[in-house]
């Protein structure tokens, strides 16, 4: 078995060659660290060396994952190991414990490779955030991986990780997993813990993997879901994840929301999605139209709602405990060239929008409005999924854009989180797949573009069956973005 | 022309509870510990960290809503109160806000507005000579407390004095103690009282400018510190003033009030409902347990003494309020049934009170256990030992704690029965003392006391009282 065939193999394959003896955990280890030493895409923020990496993991575990290791994105703690955010203001934090999701991997026996990079405190959709220079495109050098996720999706794709876990608040797994043509899901909000997830805004925020296929989701998740004491909003999936196995989608009904997806896609991404929906209809689903009158003002409620959490979530951020402190000559003084410093332009922006809707007099107007609007679009998509089983868009507006292309403005960078934001404010499980290549609207080589499908509330499994069968027939070719 | 004003009065009380770990973490409440020994990623705001809700403390605010007859939310919600500070380390202090735990209810004569679960602050050190942030040299932040339980509790204005926040605040606190939720160690900090003090002409329906008093640590500096406030109100707008909102602050130890802040650097607290916390919704059994689990209170108990037991006013407030004091009275009354609980309650609340303090004892070590009591208050009443001996016997039994019969034995103190010997020692009272003899004689009763006086010193205070009395009169012509 030479590394090139156990790098090339997804998670679960090398999973099953691990059981089989086929290669050792030891050396499978080793294959791996050796490419993640060669990342060149700023992938990762801090890359494991073979002892750290299996600090803590469980080497005699009992589990279907043993001795696949895996990628984590920088905003889970991690015990002794730096963990920033991306941020500034978390400059040499090494946590005391280790985040959930990160120590169930290890239970599992998964040897961590390293924190990846991603969007400052997971504020953004281009990894452009980063206060450690983003993250790039493994498929286009000149382009972005996407956000938050970006550093996770970058990896992966890059075939500088046979898996790795991310974070979605409006689309930072779905998003990114789009833009580098790998699989990304989001899990229904509760399924897996978000204890020891550095939260932006905790009411949207949920874990999930970024995968090289629908099984190594499928196998990821069922590692990762579960409920947790330390997290009074985890339920887990009742039943648990079994690996998908549908062959077709006879029976299944898709439903796309056509007021949703109007002006604004890219010709290409939408002549990749209108081929995908055919693709749907050749394995037997049925397609139709449905209505989420109330999805399209999903950004602007997001833009409220998640700034205010955010704004509190950040306070903590003072300089007295951990971090970077900058000033000893008054408490004022110490908040305020801290905070100044420690964080990002867009991190501020955001701490500034939230705390303006929070503010007394502007609550109601504000942050009340958009709870409301929250309200309608859950009722919309309860509406929606008494006639369809799945609503599905394009994951993503355009294919992957080129570095520094939309910094300068905000809103259209937000507007990248269209068709991802209403699946986050209803908290419902949603998944984007690769479905095909197209070509950038500034010209440029073709990139890959994401397919979304959303079901229920813990509808997982059958949200991972349908993708798993509509994977097949699309047959994506991952190998444009491996790392040469 | 001036408008008699009165003063209007709601206050805000902070209760810790006595649970064992906090209210969202795992960490051991402590009091006096070793500083930031009681901490853990959770209560210390580590990134990442999440709030899980301790339910002996939703248990505890639930018995503290039952006491206080107060609604409970079906459904209530924790929010976020943000703000910067080193004594929080979130920046917000989670809280209940539009929807608290407990709603409308009351104890005694005072509505309660509604009571609600927080989270205490840590504790803030700082060095230098003021002892406050500002000037000091450095301040050292103790998350011991962080986090601890708190329930707190907001009156309706329905206080008008000083005198009466500090015995329905005693009430308060006696009942509180009674549910065994808290320490209520004023001193400590585990119970905190602030007062919202206005004044208003009489009659009105308004209320006036309020001031907030803080951190007063005893009900007595309460009542001073509220005193000193109304008085300063009523004169400012005697002379033409208006009252300003502030917070003040009441120095004990000089009788002065000073400000804190003005209401110009009020917070905006930019409440937040809190997302990592789901509703707090007690199934009909919490709220069962809640009511069953209900001792007898301090009020019900005060009134059954009064009603039921013939105990005068003042002993049943200062019985019920005490739990340990209650209990020794009732282990009294129940030793022997003859003992008439009136003058046992007395006796408890009188005598045996004061000998303890006078020997610097406290009643949960004393060697006085509630049978001796019961026979020495048994003797009284049988009249085989005289008031003033019994006072003898019980200054022995609180010293070493020996049985009122054997002391009564051996000092000799059973009281004179045979009248024929009172008698003799009547008429030579009066042949020895023939000033306040002939004073009595000539109307003015009250010099008989010195008569008394002879005729106990003469007995060595063995002579019933009573029974003196009625023989000077006898012998003096009454």
């Amino acid at each position: 078995m030479s590394d090139t065939d156990l790098i090339a193999a997804t998670a679960a394959g090398t999973a099953a060659l691990i059981r089989d003896r086929q290669v050792s955990p030891e050396e499978c280890l080793e294959a791996w660290l050796e490419r993640t030493a060669a990342d060149d895409l700023n992938g990762y923020l801090w890359r494991a060396d073979g002892e750290s990496a299996t600090n803590g993991v469980d080497g005699k575990a009992d589990s279907p994952v043993a001795g696949v290791p895996v990628a984590i994105k920088d905003i889970f703690c991690t015990a002794g190991v730096p963990t920033t955010a991306a941020s500034k203001i978390l400059e040499g934090y090494r946590p005391p414990y280790s985040a959930t999701a990160v120590r169930k991997l290890a239970d599992a026996g998964m040897p961590m490779l390293g924190k990846t990079n991603m969007d400052e405190f997971a504020m953004g959709s281009s990894n452009e955030n980063s206060a450690y220079g983003p993250a790039l495109n493994p498929w286009d050098r000149s382009r972005v991986p996407g956000g938050s996720s970006g550093g996770s999706a970058a990896v992966v794709a890059g075939g500088l990780a046979p898996w790795a876990l991310g974070t979605d608040t409006g689309g930072s797994i779905r998003q990114p997993a789009a833009l580098c043509g790998i699989v990304g899901l989001k899990p229904t909000y509760g399924s897996i813990s978000r204890y020891g997830m550095i939260a932006f805004a905790s009411s949207l925020d949920q874990c999930g993997p970024l995968t090289q296929d629908v099984t190594d989701a499928a196998l990821l998740l069922s590692q990762l879901q579960g409920r947790d004491e330390m997290d009074s909003t985890s339920t887990g999936i009742e039943g648990g994840v079994a690996l998908p196995s549908a062959e077709d989608l006879t029976g299944m009904r898709f439903g796309i929301p056509s007021d949703l997806i109007g002006e604004g896609v890219d010709p290409g991404v939408k002549a990749v999605f209108d081929r995908t929906v055919a693709r749907i209809e050749e394995l037997g689903g049925t397609v139709s139209e449905i209505v989420l009158p109330h999805a399209g003002h999903g950004i602007s409620a997001y833009y409220v709602l998640a700034p205010a959490e955010a704004s509190t979530n950040l306070s903590r951020y003072d300089g007295v405990r951990y971090g970077i402190r900058d000033s000893n000559a008054d408490l004022t003084s110490m908040y305020e060239v801290t905070r100044g410093d420690g964080f990002g332009p867009e991190v501020k922006r955001r701490i500034m929008l939230g705390t303006y809707a929070l503010s007394s007099g502007y609550y109601d107007a504000y942050y009340g409005r958009a709870q409301r609007v929250r309200t309608m679009i859950v009722r919309d998509f309860d509406a929606a999924f008494v006639d369809v089983d799945f609503v599905i868009t394009p994951t993503s507006p355009s294919v992957a854009f080129g570095l520094g292309e939309k910094t300068t403005d905000p809103l259209t960078m937000y507007l990248n989180d269209l068709f991802t934001v209403p699946m986050s404010l209803a908290g419902i499980p949603a998944i984007s797949i690769p479905a095909g290549m197209a070509a950038p609207e500034g010209g440029g080589s073709e990139m890959p573009v994401g397919f979304q499908i959303a079901a229920p509330a813990f509808g997982e499994q059958k949200l991972l069956e349908a993708s798993f069968a509509l994977e097949k027939a699309i047959n994506f070719d991952p190998s444009g973005g491996r790392v040469r | 022309m001036s408008q008699e004003l009165e003063a209007v009065i709601g206050l805000e009380i902070h209760v810790q509870l006595a649970t064992e770990t906090k209210m969202f973490c795992g960490c051991r409440l402590s009091f006096g510990d070793e500083p930031n020994t009681h901490t853990c990623p959770v209560c210390l705001a580590h990134p990442g960290t999440l709030p899980v809700p301790n339910r002996k403390a939703i248990e505890y605010a639930l018995l503290i809503a039952a006491a206080l007859e107060c609604e409970v939310a079906p459904r209530s919600i924790f929010h976020r109160k943000n703000y910067f500070y080193p004594d929080s380390p979130k920046a917000y202090q989670i809280s209940q806000y539009d929807i608290p735990i407990a709603g409308a209810g009351k104890l005694g004569d005072v509505r309660i507005h509604r009571a609600h679960l927080e989270e205490d602050a840590a504790k803030m050190i700082h060095v230098g000579e003021s002892g406050r942030i500002q000037g000091s040299n450095a301040s050292l932040v103790d998350f011991n407390r962080g986090g601890t339980p708190l329930v707190e509790i907001v009156t309706e204005p329905d206080l008008t004095s000083g005198a009466q926040v500090r015995e329905w605040g005693q009430l308060l606190r006696a009942t509180i103690k009674q549910l065994g939720v808290s320490d209520v160690n004023m001193e400590e900090g585990s119970l905190r009282c602030d007062a919202n003090v206005s004044v208003r002409p009489v009659g009105s329906k308004e209320l006036g400018t309020k001031t907030e008093m803080k951190n007063m640590n005893s009900f007595r500096f309460i009542e001073r510190g509220i005193e000193a406030e109304v008085t300063r109100q009523k004169e400012l707008i005697a002379s033409g003033g208006k009252v300003v909102q502030e917070t003040l602050h009441f120095d004990p130890s000089t009788g002065e009030l000073h400000s804190l802040r003005s209401k110009e650097e009020a917070h905006d607290y930019r409440y937040l409902p809190e997302p990592d916390l789901v509703a707090i919704a007690p199934s009909a059994e919490m709220l069962v347990a809640a009511r069953d689990a209900l001792p007898e209170l301090p009020a019900a108990r005060a009134a059954r003494y009064r009603d039921e037991l013939g105990v005068q006013e003042s002993a049943a407030l200062l019985l019920s309020f005490e739990t340990d004091w209650a209990a020794f009275f009732e282990g009294v009354i129940s030793e022997d049934d003859s003992i008439e609980p009136r003058v046992a309650a007395n006796w408890v609340t009188g005598e045996f009170s004061a000998e303890l303090r006078k020997q610097d004892q406290a009643l949960e070590s004393s060697k006085v256990t509630p049978a001796s009591l019961a026979n020495l208050v048994g003797l009284v009443s049988s009249k085989r030992v005289s008031h003033s001996s019994a006072k003898t016997v019980l200054e022995s039994m609180v010293a070493d704690g020996a049985d009122p019969l054997v002391i009564v034995e051996e000092q000799g103190l059973e009281q004179i029965s045979d009248s024929g010997e009172l008698e003799t020692i009547v008429k030579a009272a009066i042949e020895n003392n023939p000033k306040p003899a002939e004073q009595v004689r000539s109307g003015n009763e009250k010099a008989i006391g010195a008569l008394v006086g002879a005729v106990m010193k003469e007995t060595k205070g063995r002579a019933d009282g009573g029974e003196v009395t009625r023989l000077l009169r006898e012998h003096l012509g009454l």
